[in-house]
């Protein structure tokens, strides 16, 4: 009996602050998440002295040196360029080839559909370090190491199936019925794919969009392949922060935050969306 | 849906099946290539049938490798799923609230994945990383370039990190799914909490949740970067896991029949496993069609 009030007690005990428990919970994961985060932030304005010699929660002399050096210095900066035109490049071309295929995959079934839908997934699950040597040797038996367009083509194995199956995702949601009402308005398969159903599934677009972009632009096994110089991502560029003075801890970490830049803007708008995309556009 | 037939459609499918043929089929059979032949340099190749195969199949290298990237996986989907699912029945309703901790728990997965290797290795450093100086200042012996528990410890966490989120989005989905009646229903039997979600909860989130662990065992299964720049695979090879082991082999060696022959064995396992997930997908597609 005793065994039991007691348990009886803790148990009310627990349920008296109720609706506090799941803030305590998400409070404390939150935190959890963010608190690696913000050391990044508070070392890129830290200078190397403070970081090395001190140790402090927050900068005491804040500096944006550390961010200055990376955005006037081309070796730096073109970093940044040179991922974000291969990743646009990339997000470009797996849409341009998704749409039509997803569209097919969602509306009618044809000769080795299945299979060829199961086929796209295992290219999407394929392990980058299976394909980092063989993508070497192809790119540079046709000319194409060390350019924008040999990494984008890269990042298609993983994108483009990713796309399919996000936009097939979408496309189930939108009845058939508006397929049929516009062909026999007399709409042609062009007119009415540009002007009737890309708009009905612009979000589908958006969030394939995004998810190509994200991908491509986290992605570094093969990037850094397939790239000397030219066309060198900042992630790459990033591992070579070492100098003869030991690594410089501000500007390796001011270079981190700038990576997390493009996905924190856009973060907002997808956040519904999130998890749909990484499940393939099933959820 | 009502799909149909129509052959046509191919030619709308024809543009992705030659880029990803380009991109993946043309790459994979150069693998194949190698790993039926050996070489003395010089580009000359001779044929060496199913050696390479029996090579990796006998070599200790590739089934410790196996063994501590199952152990990976296995442990992060341990704690991934459970804290998922327990961080998702914790989520806002709705409104701002929701909003709020939608966007900051995504965070992390848009993170480019090097640097959230330079994240948790800065992190983890005894001399300038919040966890590192904190766990020393507390007199524990924590040093992951050093000691292979600490490097493991590491790694789990900063995965933790990484990709829980991704877990309880995906079962914040799956919960939002259920219709109020259900609740209501439950609240009318007065069921206990656990029992509301045994019942009623769980059984809902079965088919986000059964993506979740496929799309984590998947991607934990051939995880490179991230473990590679914290550890960089050691102390030895104490954290050097599949795909670090193969670009090891491959592009540091240049060991291309036995890298080649590696390679295949480790893409039929995720053939495999694509189909178990290809499953799943189908079966939950129809259970809402």
């Amino acid at each position: 009996m005793a065994d039991l009030s007691a348990n009886q007690s803790t148990s009310r005990g627990l349920s008296l602050p109720r609706i506090n428990s799941r803030a305590v919970v998400m409070t404390l994961y939150l935190l959890f998440l963010l608190l690696p985060i913000y050391w990044l932030l508070n070392m890129s304005l830290k200078t190397n002295t403070e970081i090395l010699n001190e140790f402090t929660l927050w900068p005491r002399n804040l500096t944006f040196a550390n961010y200055a050096t990376i955005l006037t210095d081309p070796a730096w900066y073109m970093g940044y360029v040179n991922s974000l035109i291969y990743v646009v490049m990339n997000t470009v071309i797996s849409l341009a080839v998704a749409l039509p295929a997803a569209y097919a995959f969602s509306r009618y079934h044809f000769m080795g559909d299945k299979h060829l839908f199961f086929w796209l997934l295992t290219n999407r699950m394929a392990p980058p370090a299976v394909f980092a040597l063989p993508f070497f040797q192809l790119y540079s038996s046709v000319g194409l190491f060390d350019t924008h367009i040999a990494v984008a083509l890269a990042h298609c194995l993983f994108n483009v199936p990713l796309a399919v199956w996000i936009l097939e995702g979408f496309m189930r949601g939108v009845p058939k019925e508006i397929d049929e009402t516009a062909y026999i308005d007399g709409y042609s398969f062009g007119s009415f794919f540009v002007k009737i159903f890309t708009p009905l599934i612009a979000s589908g677009i958006g969030v394939a969009a995004f998810f190509c972009f994200m991908f491509s632009w986290v992605e570094l096994l093969l990037s850094r392949t397939l790239t000397t110089v030219d066309a060198k991502p900042i992630a790459a560029i990033m591992t070579r922060t070492q100098g003869a003075s030991g690594i410089d801890w501000g500007v390796l970490a001011a270079a981190g935050i700038l990576t997390i830049v493009p996905g924190a803007l856009v973060i907002y708008f997808v956040r519904n969306y999130i998890a749909k995309g990484f499940a393939l556009g099933r959820v | 849906m009502e799909k149909t037939v129509n052959q046509k459609a191919w030619f709308l499918v024809l543009p992705v099946l030659l880029l990803v043929a380009f991109s993946a089929v043309i790459p994979l059979m150069t693998v194949v290539n190698y790993s039926v032949q050996d070489t003395f340099g010089n580009n000359q190749f001779f044929w060496a049938g199913l050696e390479w195969f029996k090579e990796m199949l006998e070599s200790e290298r590739m089934w410790d490798a196996l063994g501590r990237q199952l152990m990976f996986s296995g442990i992060i989907l341990a704690i991934e799923i459970p804290l998922g699912i327990f961080v998702a029945l914790n989520m806002p309703k709705g409104g701002f609230w929701a909003s709020l901790c939608l966007v900051l728990m995504s965070l992390p997965l848009l993170i480019p994945w090097n640097v959230v290797g330079t994240i948790w290795q800065i992190f983890g450093r005894v001399d300038i990383g919040l966890l590192g100086y904190t766990l020393d200042a507390l007199g524990v012996n924590y040093n992951y370039t050093q000691d292979t528990v600490a490097a493991w410890i590491t790694i789990v966490v900063m995965d933790v990190w990484h990709w829980t989120s991704l877990v309880a989005l995906l079962a914040y989905a799956g919960l939002k799914s259920i219709p109020d009646a259900y609740y209501q229903a439950a609240k009318i039997d007065q069921a206990s909490r656990w029992k509301v979600f045994r019942f009623i909860e769980l059984p809902k989130m079965m088919g986000v949740l059964m993506i979740a662990i496929l799309l984590r065992f998947m991607d934990s299964f051939m995880i490179y970067t991230e473990p590679f720049v914290v550890t960089g695979g050691g102390p030895g090879n104490a954290t050097t896991l599949l795909s670090i082991d193969l670009v090891k082999m491959a592009l540091g060696q240049f060991d291309l029949g036995p890298a080649a022959a590696f390679s295949l064995m480790y893409f039929l396992v995720i053939l495999l496993i694509s189909w178990v997930f290809y499953t799943v997908m189908v079966n939950l597609d129809k259970r809402e069609g």
